[in-house]
C-alpha cells in the first residue's frame, strides 16, 4: 500500500437551497427576486469536512439518514460542486454511485448493457468483448432480448451489478449496494469486494451494514448532521456510530413514556410506569462495565385480582429474548389486590449484557401466569457499552490465565 | 468544456449510445416506426398545399410552389424539433444527471442529432420531389450543405441556451411553444416573402435578417428556383447579408457561456 493520498477532501462545505423556496417559474422569480439570493433559503448539508484517502484503501463513510454522507459521496463523484473547499482526485474514478444508472425499462437487456457500458466509459467494441461474460455472470442468457420492464427487480440488479464490476477505474464509489438482492447476490458482492481488495484498488463505501463495513474497510469517517465527527480506524468509527445511533434511540423511546399501541391483554390490570435506573435510582441512558441495572415496574389493578403475577422480558434485536423473570418463578408471590391498588416492583440485575440496546417488556397476568392482564411490549430501553469485546449474548468479567509447560531445552 | 474532451473517444461512445437510445425509443411500439418521420412533414405539406396553394393561391408567381413549400416546412420542422428536444433534454435526463458525472453537453447534442437524422430523411423526400417536379439542378446547389450546417449550429445554440434556462424556469417551455407558433407566420414559410414585399420593403428586409428566414430562402434559392427572394437580392448590401451570421455567432457564444456556468449545478437543481 502506497501512502500517497488519492482522494483529498479539503474543508468542503455544501448547502442546498430548500425546495419550497426554489422558484421554478418566472412568476416566482419575479416575486422573489432579491439581489444576492436570501441566505434564509440555504440549508447547510456539509460543514467544513476534511479527510484523505490513501491508495488501495477501503474507506467507509458512516452516518445516519440525512447526515450528509450521500452528499459527500456525490461530491467525491463530482456530481455536485462544493460551495467552499475542494475535492482532489488522483486517478480515474468510476463516475457512478448506484447500480443500473441509465437503465431504461423500454429497452431490452442487451441494449441496456451497451448503454450502461457507455456510461462506464466503454465503447461498443469493448462492451461487445465483455458481453458474454456479463450475461453469464448475471445468469440471464435466455432473457437478454426481453425488455427490461419485464425483468424482476432481482434480475435487474444482477444485470446492473454484472456490468458495474467491469469498471476498470482506480477508485470506486459504492453506495448501499448491499441493501438490494438476495443472500446469493450478497455473497457475490462480498466476493467482488474481496477481489477488489486483493487488486489493491481504492474503494469508498457507504453503507448501514456495520458488519460489512467492519469486515472490508480499513478506515472510515463518521458524519453526523453535516459535521465530520471522527476519521480513523473503522472499528473506532463504528463504535462511535453505534453509540450515536443507540443513544438517540433510547432517548426518543424513554421520552415517549408508555404508549397505548404497545399494550395488549384483558385489561384487569394496567402497567403504569417502567423505569430503568442505576441501583441508586439515577436514570441514565448508558450502562458501563460495572453498573448494575434496576428495572422498576408499577402497575394498578382495575378489578379485584387475587395474587397476580408480574414479570419482565428483556430482548435485543439480534438474539431475541435474553432474560426473563417473574414473581412466580422467583417464588415471591404478590398479595391479592383490590381495584385501584398499586404496586411497584424492582429487579436489580448484574450487568452481564453485551454492548447493545435492550428492550424491556413488563407484563401482569393471573396467579397461574396464563391469562395476561396487561403486556407492554418494549416499554423501556437501555443501552450497554462495554470496553471488553465479545460477539456472544453475554459479556462478563472473567479471569484468564495461561500456564506454559516449557520443554527441557537443555 | 475542453475541446479535447468534446472529441474524446469515451464521450463519442456515450453520445453514440444516447442517440441510438433516443432513436430506438422514439417510435417504439408503433407499427410504421421510422416511416412516421416521413409521414408527418408530408401530411402537413398536403394540408398546407391544399389550403394555401390551391384555395388561397399563395404560390401564384412562384415556380414549383409545392416543392418550395415542402422545403420550407422540412427546414422549419427541424428547427422546431431540435429546439424542443434540446429544451427538455437536461430536465428529462435528471435521473442520470443526479447519479453520474459526465459532460452534460452530450445530452443536448444527442437530442439535436436525432432531429438531424430526421432532417436527412425528410431531405431525401424533398430531393425526390425536386426530381419528380423536373427541376433542373444548378451548380449553386453545392451550397445547400453549408446552409444545413448553419441551420444546425443555430438550432444547437438555441437548444443549449433553452435547456439550461429550463432547469431554472419551467415556464420556458410554454413561452417557447408560443414563439414557435408565432414563428411559423413571422418566417416566410407558407406566406411567400413577395406578399410582404408588396406591403413594405423594409418589413421584408427585417424578416429576412432572422437567420431561420435567411436560411430557408437561401435553401429555396439554391435548390428550387432562382426567382426566390433572398436577403442579398433585396438588400445588395454585404453588411446586412452577414447580419444573420453575426446573430448566430453571438448566440453561440452566449449559449456556450451560459450553459457552462450552469452545468455544474444541474445535478442539484434539476
Amino acid at each position: 500500500m502506497n501512502d500517497q493520498p488519492v482522494i483529498r477532501v479539503n474543508k468542503v462545505s455544501k448547502s442546498f437551497r430548500l425546495p419550497h423556496e426554489k422558484y421554478t417559474g418566472l412568476k416566482q422569480a419575479l416575486i422573489n427576486f432579491r439581489p444576492g439570493r436570501g441566505e434564509s433559503e440555504q440549508q447547510k448539508v456539509l460543514n467544513n469536512i476534511s479527510f484523505n484517502i490513501k491508495k488501495g484503501e477501503f474507506f467507509g463513510i458512516v452516518g445516519r439518514n440525512g447526515s450528509g454522507k450521500s452528499t459527500m459521496l456525490k461530491l467525491l463523484a463530482q456530481i455536485y460542486v462544493p460551495d467552499n473547499g475542494g475535492v482532489h482526485i488522483d486517478g480515474s474514478l468510476t463516475p457512478f454511485i448506484e447500480l443500473g444508472v441509465g437503465f431504461n425499462p423500454e429497452l431490452t437487456g442487451r441494449e441496456n448493457v451497451y448503454l450502461n457500458g457507455a456510461l462506464l466509459g466503454f465503447d461498443r467494441k469493448q462492451t461487445q468483448a465483455m458481453y458474454n461474460d456479463i450475461v453469464s455472470f448475471a445468469e440471464l442468457e435466455p432473457f437478454m432480448d426481453q425488455k427490461l420492464k419485464n425483468y424482476s427487480s432481482g434480475m435487474q440488479v444482477r444485470l446492473a451489478f454484472s456490468v458495474a464490476i467491469r469498471a476498470q477505474s482506480d477508485i470506486l464509489l459504492i453506495d448501499e449496494v448491499l441493501a438490494v438482492g438476495d443472500a446469493l447476490f450478497q455473497k457475490k458482492c462480498y466476493e467482488y469486494f474481496r477481489e477488489l481488495k486483493r487488486q489493491g484498488r481504492t474503494v469508498v463505501f457507504v453503507s448501514h451494514d456495520t458488519g460489512a463495513l467492519e469486515e472490508y474497510c480499513d478506515r472510515g469517517a463518521l458524519i453526523e448532521k453535516g459535521e465530520l465527527i471522527l476519521e480513523g480506524p473503522i472499528t473506532d468509527v463504528i463504535t462511535r456510530y453505534t453509540k450515536i445511533l443507540s443513544s438517540s434511540e433510547v432517548q426518543e423511546a424513554n421520552e415517549q413514556g408508555i404508549s397505548d399501541d404497545g399494550h395488549w391483554g384483558s385489561g384487569l390490570a394496567r402497567i403504569e410506569r417502567v423505569g430503568i435506573t442505576t441501583p441508586s435510582g439515577k436514570s441514565q441512558n448508558e450502562y458501563k462495565e460495572d453498573e448494575p441495572i434496576k428495572v422498576s415496574v408499577t402497575f394498578s389493578a382495575a378489578q379485584d385480582i387475587p395474587s397476580p403475577v408480574c414479570g419482565i422480558t428483556i430482548t435485543d434485536i439480534k438474539n431475541g429474548v435474553i432474560f426473563q423473570s417473574n414473581t412466580l418463578w422467583v417464588k415471591q408471590p404478590l398479595r391479592d389486590m383490590a381495584a385501584g391498588d398499586k404496586v411497584e416492583l424492582e429487579w436489580t440485575l448484574p450487568n452481564y449484557f453485551n454492548s447493545g440496546t435492550f428492550y424491556v417488556s413488563p407484563a401482569v397476568s393471573d396467579r397461574f401466569g396464563i391469562e395476561v392482564y396487561d403486556w407492554a411490549e418494549g416499554a423501556a430501553q437501555f443501552m450497554v457499552t462495554k470496553k471488553q469485546k465479545s460477539h456472544a449474548v453475554i459479556n462478563v468479567k472473567h479471569q484468564l490465565t495461561a500456564r506454559y509447560e516449557d520443554n527441557q531445552r537443555g | 468544456m475542453h475541446l479535447q474532451n468534446i472529441l474524446s473517444h469515451r464521450n463519442r461512445a456515450l453520445l453514440r449510445e444516447l442517440v441510438a437510445t433516443d432513436f430506438k425509443l422514439r417510435y417504439q411500439g408503433s407499427a410504421l416506426g421510422y416511416l412516421w418521420s416521413l409521414f408527418r412533414p408530408l401530411f402537413l405539406f398536403a394540408i398546407l398545399y391544399i389550403v394555401f396553394g390551391y384555395f388561397a393561391k399563395f404560390g401564384g408567381n412562384i415556380d414549383h410552389y409545392p416543392v418550395y413549400l415542402l422545403l420550407g416546412i422540412v427546414l422549419w420542422n427541424f428547427f422546431v424539433e431540435a429546439t424542443n428536444f434540446g429544451l427538455g433534454s437536461i430536465v428529462n435526463r435528471g435521473d442520470l444527471i443526479r447519479k453520474i458525472n459526465f459532460p452534460k453537453y452530450i445530452i443536448v447534442v444527442s437530442g439535436s442529432i436525432s432531429a438531424l437524422i430526421n432532417l436527412c430523411i425528410s431531405l431525401v423526400v424533398v430531393l425526390l420531389f425536386v426530381l419528380l417536379a423536373g427541376i433542373h439542378l444548378r451548380p449553386v446547389v453545392i451550397l445547400l450543405p453549408f446552409l444545413i450546417v448553419e441551420l444546425y449550429i443555430f438550432a444547437l445554440a438555441v437548444a443549449f441556451f433553452l435547456s439550461a434556462l429550463y432547469v431554472k424556469y419551467r415556464d420556458v417551455s410554454y413561452i417557447w411553444e408560443l414563439v414557435m407558433q408565432a414563428g411559423i407566420y413571422a418566417t416566410p414559410i407558407i406566406i411567400p416573402i413577395s406578399l410582404v414585399l408588396a406591403q413594405s420593403r423594409l418589413a421584408a428586409k427585417v424578416m429576412l435578417l432572422n437567420p431561420i428566414a435567411q436560411i430557408i430562402q437561401d435553401a429555396r434559392y439554391v435548390l428550387v428556383t432562382p426567382s426566390t427572394d433572398t436577403l442579398y437580392k433585396l438588400t445588395h448590401n454585404w453588411l446586412s447579408v452577414i447580419t444573420p451570421l453575426i446573430i448566430i455567432i453571438v448566440l453561440v457564444i452566449t449559449a456556450a457561456l451560459y450553459f457552462r456556468a450552469n452545468a455544474k449545478y444541474f445535478a442539484e437543481n434539476v
